[in-house]
């Protein structure tokens, strides 16, 4: 039996360059199936324009499967589209009914410059992580798995920050284009396991210092980032990297200036 | 740049400066409504005017007014910079902007509160802070400024007391969110005490606005206009 096939209305942002001015484009499509992913109809459509000649739309995607965050869509008001706890890449076309009209912008934040059309530049994400996201590891043989124990309620918290993908969803959805849902995910992961102890202090201090120095906001507590987060990152991390970075403020012994990493 | 002032005008510092003069500012709140409470005594002012007259003569009290306005003003002056600093994080907004779910209005908008307390708070000091420091008042049996007789004039114009409720609307709302937004911004998130200070905040938020609220709307009454 042939499939129910839909049609949509897509207005989607084209912009050629950094410095162009852009503006939104309208696309009518046909023939989409309620099975596609989203990035599946763009696909579609970019098969039809790149057929027509015209310019095909610039997106960013990986994994598709909803683990490497690269597929940043501001769909219809939300980052990621519609639904609580999915990335675009694993947002199907049945989430949108037949005929509908569907707005697609980039990320937008000072901090994350759009590169071509919907492809904006995260690499301020990278230079937070690089400023203090890490642990100090000896190298040698590979230790034992299990050796330093560590309890399962710590653990799973852990890991419910470390599911972070780095998308940029929180700043993409908070009125402030605030990142702190992210570094608090990064800071969160570290800073309650032993391994991280080494450089909590410093790691809490610098990322803070490297994300204000990018031009993101300051939150100011509306929930936004982790309502939109695909990965359902909740507040109580922001509270954590607010109290590990008021704690290594008022008791390290960085008395002046971080360096910052440069772009 | 020096630790204190590169902590201080951090994001996360200057939010600290926001919740921590807005939690004593709400402090003040409970204890400027007992004091306002007296007007209510059914005395002709006798207990409230006493009571003026010891809040601006106390010198303990009088550190404690400057401690207050140094408050607001830190308040003030932080609000102003962390919106500015937030708006040029997004130089270029979204057509499609959506509301998430569950992020409260009042939390989007305590800019917008701010500015209604703000404008209410000039006109109130204007009203009677200056009156009360400065302008010419009358005295009443036992001698002290009858602050009394001004609040009650005040009071018996119902645009007045209008005024009054709209602006204590607007406090309520900033508390809403503001209250329980301030221990998350010091970083005191947890299972077993965040519930029962969210449910304070509300609690509070409501209680406290609404108690002012009624005094002008009693004495309007009782003014008989
Ligand atoms: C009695 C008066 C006031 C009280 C009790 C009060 C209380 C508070 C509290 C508890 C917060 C939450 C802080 C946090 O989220 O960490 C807050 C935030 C805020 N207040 Fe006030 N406030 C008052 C007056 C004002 C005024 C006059 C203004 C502005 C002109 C103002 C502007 C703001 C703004 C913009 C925020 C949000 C800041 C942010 O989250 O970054 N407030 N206030
Ligand atoms: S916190 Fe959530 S929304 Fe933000 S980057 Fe990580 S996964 Fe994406
Ligand atoms: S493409 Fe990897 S998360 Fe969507």
């Amino acid at each position: 039996m042939a499939e129910e096939t839909r049609k949509y209305t897509l207005e989607i942002w084209r912009q050629k360059n950094a410095n162009d001015k852009g503006g939104f484009k309208t696309y009518p499509i046909d023939d989409v199936s309620p099975d596609m992913s989203f990035l599946e109809m763009i696909d579609l459509l970019n098969d039809r324009l790149a057929r027509t000649g015209e310019e095909p739309v610039t997106f960013d995607h990986d994994c598709r499967e909803g683990i490497c965050g690269a597929c940043s869509m501001y769909i219809n008001g939300h980052p990621h589209g519609p639904h609580q706890g999915v990335t675009t890449c694993q947002l199907h076309m049945r989430s949108f009914p037949n005929n509908a009209k569907i707005v697609v912008e980039p990320w937008r934040a000072q901090a994350f410059p759009v590169v071509k059309d919907l492809m904006v530049d995260r690499a301020a994400f990278d230079r937070i992580i690089q400023a203090g996201g890490y642990v100090s590891v000896n190298t040698g043989s590979a230790r034992d798995a299990n050796e330093t124990p560590i309890s399962k309620e710590i653990a799973d918290e852990a890991f419910n920050a470390a599911a972070c993908i780095g998308c940029g969803a929180c700043v993409a959805a908070c009125k402030n284009a605030s990142a702190m849902l992210f570094v608090a995910a990064k800071v969160s992961q570290l800073a309650i396991l032993p391994q991280g102890q080494a450089e909590r202090k410093a790691r809490a201090e610098k990322m803070v210092a490297q994300m204000d120095a990018e031009g993101f906001g300051a939150c100011t507590n509306t929930g936004a980032c982790s309502a939109e987060c695909p990965k359902e990152i909740g507040q109580e991390h922001i509270a954590r990297l607010n109290r590990e970075f008021l704690g290594a403020s008022l008791s390290s012994k960085n008395v002046g200036d971080f360096k910052l990493i440069k772009q | 740049m020096n630790w204190f002032t590169r902590v201080l005008t951090s994001s996360i510092g200057r939010k600290v400066l926001m919740a921590l003069t807005g939690l004593f500012l709400s402090l003040f709140l409970v204890v400027h409504l007992i004091g306002n409470l007296q007007l209510l005594a059914g005395d002709e002012g006798a207990a409230f005017n006493a009571y003026a007259a010891f809040m601006t003569t106390t010198p303990i009290v009088k550190v404690a007014s400057y401690l207050l306005y140094a408050t607001f003003l830190l308040h003030i002056v932080q609000s102003i910079l962390l919106t500015m600093h937030n708006r040029s994080a997004r130089p270029v907004g979204y057509r499609s902007a959506g509301s998430s779910q569950g992020v409260s209005s009042t939390s989007r908008n305590m800019g917008i509160l701010g500015t209604i307390i703000l404008v209410f708070l000039i006109i109130h000091l204007r009203n009677f802070w200056y009156e009360m420091h400065w302008g010419e008042i009358t005295t009443d049996a036992a001698g002290n400024k009858d602050l009394y007789k001004v609040v009650s004039e005040a009071f018996a114009q119902w645009w007045y007391v209008a005024l009054y409720i709209v602006s204590m609307v607007g406090v309520g709302f900033h508390l809403w969110h503001g209250f329980a937004s301030s221990f998350q911004t010091l970083g005191l998130n947890h299972a077993k005490y965040t519930p029962f200070i969210k449910s304070l905040g509300y609690g509070f938020a409501i209680l406290i606005p609404l108690g002012f609220a009624l005094i002008p709307i009693i004495m309007f009454v009782q003014s008989g206009n």
